[in-house]
């Protein structure tokens, strides 16, 4: 082999180390965790079946009616759809490259809760044989509401500043979900077990939030140390109506 | 060639006649106690407006038969009494004609829209909104509960705005996406609209009525057999408006005892 093609070699490695190094997600190994699990206390209100009659190409996509999603509860009175996040003490990273995706499918958004990095690139698809008009009421950010006739190409956005944005469908009005526009690159949603984990915290005092659409926000303080792991626990008070 | 278009004129004429008598594109069947007198009138107003059509063209064709060819010079016949008379005749015989269809046709629609229903109806609300229509049941408790406008939000199923923590009689309110009716037995829409006009539009019900929003409208009717209608908005409301529709299901008194059973579980 050529001796200057084996000297390129070692360098040829650096540049493929940093590429794939730069695809993965931005958390740095090791550092401190924080997880915990999101409960409620008191007697959740009952989640409505949604009628999609209306649209026979959703409706005949679920074979049990899909339910509404405001407070959605787990086993052991756990909590989905929580955003737990640092809203205090993280000094802030710039926007990821990776997009976040949104589907609009069979009339429900996916995921009904979506955090992202402010400045992050999101792209939202219509996966549905119909026509959508999503419609982000944001308040901080520019508000605008889009057509998305079925077969259309994805919308690619972003939001600049952080915010909680409630998002409809101006064509099919069960449908509703939630951006989450934070400034951390710390966050999690909590999945049917109410479970949720920060990972790779430098070590530091953190203010972590939890925040829920129908219940909104608890705080917390915790300071973790190099890989240390804390467990931290919410739990909202639920009302029936 | 005056001959030509005088039999193409007939030919078209009678043709056009024709699809009337063979129902070639004729009205779906009616489903409702009070559709027959629409009907009535419906039959009336073609036959009136059906026979000045024949007439008519007839008479164009004959004229044109007629005139055929005649020199330029031939002296022009005159309607007796001139143009003056001409013109007061085709006033009255149109206007008589019109006026008699209004009289006979607001004795039917009054029968519809103008009459209180009957007691003991089974009420049904309805909430319009773009694009979808929403059906509220009173629930086991046979009471409605209030609306609060302010408290609408689709995102958790509140399309009419129910304040369930503050009022029980809301608590077990029905909402649903369908407009579900037993057979035979009278029903009393109140409609609403939560955003713009809208339009109630059952074809086979032979009834169209607009939303208006701010005002509570009444509408009542009787379905007479069990099938599934559509629900159509007949008021242009907005970007969805083609999409806006729902579903008249009506059932047997047992199955929809049933459903309501179902509902009311849910």
């Amino acid at each position: 082999m050529n001796r200057k093609l084996l000297c390129l070699l070692p360098a040829a490695a650096v540049i493929f180390y940093s590429v794939t190094a730069g695809a993965e997600t931005p958390t740095p190994p090791g550092g401190a965790t924080i997880s915990g699990k999101v409960t409620y206390t008191g007697t959740p209100p009952k989640m409505k079946p949604i009628d999609m009659a209306k649209e026979p190409t959703c409706a005949k996509q679920h074979a049990t009616p899909v339910m509404t999603e405001n407070v959605t509860t787990g086993p052991d009175s756990s909590l989905q759809y929580v955003v737990v996040y640092i809203s205090e003490g993280d000094q802030g990273s710039a926007p990821p490259s990776e997009t976040v995706r949104y589907d609009q499918r069979g009339c429900q958004y996916l995921p009904h809760v979506l955090p992202m990095q402010a400045g992050q690139v999101l792209q939202i698809f219509n996966d549905d044989q119909t026509s959508h008009n999503i419609h982000p009421l944001a308040k901080v950010n520019p508000e605008w509401n889009k057509s998305q006739p079925a077969g259309s190409l994805p919308i690619d956005t972003k939001y600049d500043k952080p915010e909680f944005i409630p998002v409809k469908c101006n064509i099919h009005p069960w449908m509703h979900g939630y951006f989450v526009v934070l400034k951390t690159s710390h966050y999690a949603v909590t999945g049917q077990d109410g479970s949720f984990s920060l990972k790779g915290l430098p070590a530091g005092k953190y203010t972590v939030s939890a925040w829920q659409e129908q219940y909104g926000t608890q705080t917390q303080e915790v300071t973790v140390g190099g890989s240390e792991t804390k467990t931290v626990n919410f739990t909202f008070k639920a009302l029936p109506y | 060639m005056g001959k030509a278009f005088a039999v193409l004129v007939t030919l078209i004429t009678l043709v056009s006649i024709a699809f009337f008598f063979l129902h070639t594109w004729w009205l779906p069947p009616n489903i409702s106690t009070t559709g027959r007198a629409v009907d009535h009138q419906l039959e009336e107003t073609l036959i009136g407006t059906g026979v000045l059509f024949l007439a008519g063209q007839l008479m164009l064709g004959w004229f044109a038969w007629m005139a055929s060819g005649k020199s330029k010079d031939a002296p022009a016949k005159r309607f007796p009494g001139g143009a003056a008379s001409l013109v007061v005749t085709a006033i009255l015989v149109v206007g008589i004609e019109i006026l008699t269809l209004t009289f006979v046709g607001s004795k039917a629609w009054g029968a519809i829209y103008l009459t209180p229903a009957e007691p003991g109806a089974l009420r049904v609300d309805v909430q319009a909104e773009q694009f979808a229509f929403y059906f509220r049941y009173a629930g086991p408790d046979g009471q409605f509960g209030g609306i609060h406008p302010e408290k609408i939000d689709d995102g958790s199923g509140n399309y009419f705005g129910l304040d369930p923590a503050n009022d029980v009689a809301a608590r077990d309110d029905i909402v649903v996406g369908s407009l579900v009716v037993p057979v035979n037995r009278p029903i009393s829409l109140t409609l609403h609209s939560k955003d713009v006009g809208h339009s109630f539009y059952v074809r086979e019900l032979r009834m169209q009525q607009d939303f208006v929003p701010g005002l509570d409208i009444p509408l009542h009717f009787t379905a007479t057999q069990v099938g599934k209608y559509e629900i159509v908005c007949t008021q242009l409301c907005g970007l969805g408006h083609y999409n806006m529709k729902a579903y008249l299901e009506v059932m047997s008194e047992p199955d929809y005892e049933q459903w309501l059973k179902t509902q009311a579980g849910q």
